[in-house]
């Protein structure tokens, strides 16, 4: 496809051109972009993971939920859903009403549900929780996320990753450096003098202090980015403000507009960008209090933007090597509080969605009767899904990246 | 870190006291030696005259008033935000920049609590106990209202107990993760029921009949306890004070955990009344803080509200175009007031170094220059923006990369300004 083409092709696809138009930020970018991709195209048989983290610590027993269980009803009270309220998936669980999308996913075979997914002393805190999950290193701190750790393993570019935020999870963070990061609005630089003399402030100085060295570098893989990407924009920036975010409980950290960061992903998969790992997420899901209203439209959401994005991504050659994985940093406490939420808890269900993934049921699902204290027993750790994910998406060694760790979840992409 | 530690010289150890006590350095300031620097920082602040911000009034049930309400709140919120920096930018002492660390230590977020006045009642308790007493700053805000709309404390009753704020306190706000159990999370949470708060009015009340009276098992003893005496159980805990004098340290001094040497005189200054102000007077005592070493990544708001000071530029000065860009720009760099992204509030160091708050940066930065006054730039352009920004030196690559625009001041100190020896406080 030739840049005129390509760059048609972007304005006219995806649901992102209204919302950004609207925004009336991305226009140059997604112009630029193109020119970017047609350089070093991502390679139409590779595989590409987008990360979807769901932050605050999403109830799984509300997500995908054991209705017909008289423990579930019992223990939830008003806050469970009755058996004729979820969407059957059979094995006596059905999802959340709110996730009509899904349950058209599970039905064509293209949704993979690990059921009971943890790791071993869980820890309830969201920010140690969260950081186990994003460093996949239970039992000790480490300041590299694993896919930096997997960028580690390539060739220092930082493209082979992208955040579509403007803050770097820590997923990403690797020890020679991290992901790009390209937040929903895109990115301008001038042109002219301006232009030669920042690219310049991103040459490495000899014997810099480590942090300022690091900034020098941040300006470096951003003209890198720009330069893959990009003509530098002339004359006046077009920044433009967010959409006003959706106002909803989060005291425990993500993004919103969902539908807009993974459309922003979309386009550039379709357009060759050569990125294989992207990082998108969604806040809002600590919900200690009147829980079942927030979660049904966080998870409503959800539904709302990764089905489409399933959708589109089965119509193009490199769309159907995408695999979606969805996660939180721990499930809620069995019993609801009284205030119609739930404290903090332990294991709970990860999604996988896309062409390759094997869908169906995948591990056990935690039983009811059989509780650590008040919380769910992990049957799956989440390592043996991030191992699977390295190594059947993303052609790399599990091992060398998650310290050794061998397991796997049998048959969860298919062959 | 003290071995073969190089000590800054005496004016950039003043410049460091400014950027890391306050909001960096304004036209004259580094003329004055170390110890003035430090009693003006730490003196006490002049009162300060807040915008005044009514109720929020409940909407009736239709869809118009409830976008008059939310167009309100929006409006209400951005003057707030906007008051602030201004305040910042014109504070000579340390209120502000501590007042600052406290919304970011308490972290609360407009977007759940959804009432500005909560959160600028909030905002005066920082300001009121800046550098005060941690006791009395810790006990009011375990019954702020925004705090208390935020963590859950309204659904935290005898009948159900919500642990949210409970686990919080001491997590993140007063002792540190691995100094209590969870058994201690759920009967703290009893300690703290009772206490509900509204949007509309300005304190929280405490209603008996919600508190759960049965004793409380903390930190292995067992007694009646209410919310003040929970604040005082975890105050004084023997880890709390290193905690909370660690937390000053990572964001005023340096993301690198001070040596126990360090730390054990930095919590005999804190100290039983628990006083801010002597332990950044310690802080500041320390060889280690004037170690070149101790470098800090300026956070987007630091970073900002620096610039403006030495360009001398008023953000209620600046037309609303350009304040409009300013709430962009600190979205775009990741960091904007009264959002925290939860209650662990912003991140630090790496974080803030990503290649799109690169690109953000330059833009914010070219849009509060554009109105500045920069005659001051002119013989040696390269220098003069340096001096100008409070820089002690420039590398030769930022000296070389500022060349190439040496004619055009505003593109000069705009490009300075995301220059690394800027963006990391040396």
């Amino acid at each position: 496809m030739d840049s005129v083409t390509r760059r048609r092709f972007l304005t006219l696809t995806g649901v992102a051109g209204a919302g950004a138009l609207a925004a009336g930020a991305t226009r140059v970018d997604w112009g630029t972009l193109m020119t970017a991709a047609s350089d070093t195209p991502l390679d139409p048989g590779a595989g590409v993971l987008v990360v979807v983290t769901l932050y605050g610590g999403n109830d799984g027993l509300n997500t995908v939920v054991p209705a017909g269980d008289a423990v579930y009803q019992d223990l939830r009270s008003d806050l469970a859903y009755r058996p004729e309220e979820v969407l059957d998936l059979g094995e006596g669980l059905g999802l959340n009403p709110g996730m009509t999308g899904f349950k058209g996913l599970w039905d064509q075979r293209r949704l993979a549900v690990v059921r009971g997914v943890g790791y071993p002393e869980p820890d309830r805190s969201h920010f140690r929780s969260m950081a186990i999950w994003q460093t996949a290193t239970p039992g000790s701190a480490s300041t590299t996320g694993w896919l930096g750790r997997w960028l580690d393993t390539l060739d220092g570019d930082p493209l082979h990753a992208l955040s579509v935020e403007p803050v770097a999870p820590p997923l990403f963070a690797g020890e020679k450096g991290g992901a790009a990061s390209f937040p929903v609005n895109g990115l301008t630089l001038p042109g002219g003098n301006p232009g030669k003399a920042f690219k310049a402030l991103g040459h490495a100085q000899e014997g810099e202090d480590p942090w300022r060295a690091r900034a020098a570098k941040a300006i470096a893989d951003l003209h890198r980015g720009v330069d893959t990407f990009a003509e530098p924009a002339a004359g006046e920036d077009r920044s433009a403000p967010e959409d006003e975010q959706s106002t909803k409980g989060a005291s425990a950290g993500g993004g919103s507009a969902l539908g807009r960061q993974l459309a922003m992903v979309a386009n550039l998969i379709e357009a060759g960008v050569p990125t294989r790992a992207y990082s998108v997420s969604l806040g809002g899901f600590d919900t200690h209090a009147d829980e079942r209203g927030t979660q049904q439209r966080l998870l409503t959401e959800l539904d709302g933007a990764l089905t489409p994005f399933a959708d589109r991504m089965r119509g193009t050659d490199r769309g159907r090597n995408v695999v979606v994985l969805v996660y939180s940093e721990f499930g809620r406490r069995v019993r609801a509080n009284a205030g119609q939420g739930t404290d903090h808890g332990t294991a709970g269900p990860v999604f996988l969605l896309g062409e390759p993934v094997a869908g169906g049921f995948h591990g056990e699902q935690p039983g009811l009767a059989d509780l650590d204290g008040d919380d769910l027993k992990a049957t799956t750790d989440f390592r043996d899904v991030y191992a699977t994910l390295l190594g059947r998406v993303l052609a790399a060694d599990p091992a060398r990246v998650l310290d050794g760790h061998r397991g796997n979840v049998d048959h969860l992409i298919r062959a | 870190m003290l071995g073969g530690m190089t000590a800054l010289e005496d004016r950039a150890a003043v410049r460091r006291l400014l950027d890391r006590f306050g909001f960096g350095p304004r036209r004259g300031d580094l003329d004055r030696g170390f110890a003035e620097t430090l009693d003006r920082l730490l003196a006490p602040a002049a009162p300060v005259a807040a915008p005044d911000l009514p109720a929020p009034e409940r909407p009736a049930g239709n869809q118009e008033a409830k976008k008059r309400a939310n167009a309100a709140r929006a409006d209400q919120e951005e003057r707030f935000a906007g008051w602030w920096l201004d305040r910042m930018v014109a504070e000579p002492t340390a209120t502000e920049r501590l007042t600052w660390f406290w919304h970011g230590h308490f972290a609360t977020s407009e977007q759940k609590v959804r009432s500005p006045r909560a959160m600028l009642a909030q905002n005066r308790t920082f300001r009121a106990h800046a550098l005060g007493s941690f006791t009395d700053l810790a006990g009011a805000l375990v019954v702020d209202p925004a705090m208390l709309l935020w963590l859950d404390g309204n659904d935290n009753t005898a009948a159900a107990p919500n642990e949210n704020l409970a686990r919080e306190f001491m997590e993140l706000f007063a002792l540190g993760i691995g100094h209590y159990s969870e058994g201690d999370v759920r009967e703290a949470a009893k300690a703290l029921t009772g206490w509900r708060a509204t949007r509309e009015q300005d304190a929280a009340r405490f209603t008996d009949k919600r508190h759960d009276r049965s004793a409380v098992t903390l930190f292995g003893r067992t007694g009646p306890l209410d919310a003040p005496g929970f604040v005082a159980a975890v105050l004084a805990h023997p880890e709390s004070a290193g905690f909370v004098v660690g937390r000053l340290w990572f964001r005023l001094v340096s993301s690198s955990p001070p040596p126990a040497d360090v730390l054990d005189r930095l919590t005999a200054a804190y100290g039983p009344g628990r006083d801010v102000a002597a332990t950044l007077r310690a802080i500041a005592a320390e060889p280690a803080f004037r170690d070149s070493a101790t470098t800090l990544v300026k956070q987007p708001v630091e970073w900002l509200v620096g610039l403006l000071r030495a360009v001398d530029v008023r953000p209620s000065a600046l037309p609303d175009k350009t304040r409009k860009r300013v709430r962009i720009g600190l979205a775009g760099m990741g960091q904007v007031p009264l959002r925290p992204p939860s209650v662990g509030g912003w991140p630090a160091a790496a974080a803030w170094l990503t290649t799109s708050a690169g690109a953000a940066r330059l833009t914010l930065a070219r849009a509060v220059v554009a109105g500045a006054d920069l005659t001051a730039v002119g013989g040696d352009p390269v220098e003069d923006a340096r001096v100008l920004l409070g820089v002690d030196s420039w590398s030769d690559r930022t000296r070389s990369a500022l060349e190439q625009v040496r004619g055009d001041p505003k593109q000069l100190v705009a490009i300075a300004a995301c220059a690394p020896e800027y963006v990391v406080s040396g």
